[in-house]
């Protein structure tokens, strides 16, 4: 099955990408072409996950995993196989967060196998102007794996490109940032700090969004 | 089948002076190339990486269009196509727009599709009034009924002003290739529009280049500081004396016409050129986006070709062209 998701990523999600949003890479040489890594980024859209599948070379693009709400991803078969099979996703159970359950079990397992997780830390869409509360998850992928470094990403313009709640894309360009990776440095809520920051960094240095 | 005896028979049907003037222009993109390796090995401590990338961009940008021109009308009505779509795309994502203009956006888009369309099907007279006249009138109405009136006039502006530029004066170009064999072209369609895009590229690089070597006194400081009057007149020297050699081996023109287009076309592209750089500047980007390396976006690249297209167009169906 892997070579099935390999050509159709790329030779239907990059071209897709391109079409949608020229897919405008600042930075391309500080993605990390090998696992296990950490790429953090913004979410407006899910062109934001059709992006992040693009821009990799050919070479690492077959590591890439977005990790995913599995009530949204998996809610039916069809949606399900597709979500697993060609997005590659590491499936999160985020309903069942503070459970006692680990809802991170997967990523965890992902990141041991030597992948590319891809996380949004805010943990939904958002409206694609400002970057919203983070989640902690990905501090304690972080700390499980120190030798893992933390990409952060800003990705520009996708919130307009297919807004949440809308189904037909415009296609309008797109900046995708890459910062320089961050390393773990033993305090979860000091790491989440930089992260923001680094996120909010890059974002300054995008092109300006001017829709109101 | 032989490939070699292929690709021989399908230059062999090639206009000579096209394929001539492509070997002109890879000679000089050779020497450009080779004055860059010479800089570098002469003063190492200088970083000519950008010059380097947009040589290399150059490249690629001349074999995609040497390629759509040679294969003939579809594939460069196809190309023109594309560049105006991801010039267009680059204007509507930089311009202010509202959020609820998406399906005015899509709207945009569709009328790009049928504009070339228009060419596509040869219909000259649809394709002079659909985006001046009917897209004009049709999108704002479209604007009206989505229900938003704040900054209603700003945002009809705005979309027709990147139509007009990105598509309709684009599409001129490609145009050019609809022309019948029966007006006695010298280098065929394909030379018309390859001559269009020499002279109009040219004179970017003339004026760039004079500017640098020359250039002392600033002809729109507020809007492009880099422009200077040494510039401009070097450049539309040069791209005057260009166009007056070699206009009769790619096109019909000769005596007044030639005359006009040579005065004429370096101006308009020098024209685009600040003219578009005041859109940047309002917008507030200096490149409209990181596509062609080097260079910046595609419509940095062809700014002043959205304004010596329908020019050129114009003057050749003034005094050349019978179809148009």
């Amino acid at each position: 099955m892997g070579w099935l998701r390999f050509l159709l990523l790329v030779l239907a999600a990059r071209p897709l990408a391109l079409f949608l949003t020229g897919a405008d890479v600042v930075g391309r040489e500080r993605l990390p072409l090998k696992g296990p890594a950490i790429i953090a980024a913004n979410h407006a859209s899910h062109v934001d996950t059709l992006l992040l599948l693009a821009i990799f070379p050919s070479r690492a693009v077959a590591r890439v995993r977005p990790v995913a709400a599995a009530d949204y991803f998996l809610r039916d078969p069809v949606i399900g196989w597709f979500s697993r099979h060609v997005i590659g996703i590491v499936p999160v159970a985020r309903l069942k967060a503070g459970s006692g359950e680990d809802v991170l079990a997967p990523a965890r397992a992902a990141l041991a196998a030597g992948d590319i997780v891809v996380v949004f830390p805010e943990g939904t869409r958002g409206d694609g102007d400002d970057l919203g509360q983070l989640k902690g998850g990905v501090a304690r992928l972080a700390q499980a794996f120190p030798e893992a470094p933390v990409t952060p990403v800003w990705i520009q313009g996708a919130g307009r490109v297919l807004p949440k709640g809308e189904t037909i894309p415009a296609p309008l360009n797109c900046a995708v940032l890459v910062g320089e990776p961050l390393d773990w440095t033993g305090d979860r809520a000091a790491f989440m700090a930089r992260l923001r920051a680094a996120l909010l960094a890059l974002k300054d240095q995008a092109p300006p969004l001017r829709w109101s | 089948m032989d490939i070699v005896a292929t690709v021989r028979a399908f230059l062999a049907a090639q206009p000579p002076a096209l394929l001539l003037g492509l070997a002109g222009v890879v000679a000089l993109l050779s020497v450009a190339g080779a004055i860059v390796t010479l800089l570098t090995a002469l003063k190492p401590d200088k970083d000519y990486r950008e010059l380097r990338q947009r040589i290399a961009s150059w490249w690629v940008m001349v074999a995609l269009l040497a390629g759509a021109l040679l294969l003939g009308w579809q594939a460069t009505v196809l190309a023109f196509a594309l560049i105006s779509f991801m010039a267009l795309r680059e204007f509507l994502s930089l311009a202010p727009i509202r959020k609820e203009d998406r399906p005015a956006i899509l709207a945009a888009y569709l009328a790009l599709v049928a504009a070339y369309g228009f060419i596509a099907a040869d219909k000259y007279m649809f394709y002079l009034v659909f985006i001046p006249v009917w897209t004009f009138l049709g999108l704002p109405f479209l604007m009206a009924m989505l229900g938003q009136t704040r900054g209603f006039l700003t945002t009809a502006a705005t979309f027709h002003w990147g139509l007009v530029t990105c598509v309709y004066n684009l599409g001129f170009a490609a145009f050019l290739m609809r022309t019948p064999a029966s007006d006695r072209l010298p280098a065929g369609a394909a030379g018309l529009v390859f001559f269009l895009l020499l002279v109009t590229e040219f004179n970017d690089v003339a004026q760039y280049v004079f500017g640098k070597l020359l250039g002392r006194r600033k002809i729109a400081p507020t809007v492009s500081p880099n422009k200077t009057w040494e510039g401009f007149l070097g450049g539309w020297l040069a791209t005057g004396l260009l166009i007056g050699f070699a206009g009769p081996v790619f096109t019909p023109l000769a005596g007044q016409g030639l005359l006009v287009v040579a005065v004429a076309l370096p101006l308009a592209g020098f024209a685009g050129d600040v003219t578009m750089s005041a859109v940047k500047r309002d917008i507030g980007v200096k490149d409209t986006s990181h596509a062609i390396p080097g260079h910046g976006g595609v419509l940095d690249r062809a700014d002043s070709l959205t304004f010596t297209a329908p020019l050129y167009f114009h003057l050749m169906a003034l005094f050349a062209l019978d179809r148009f």
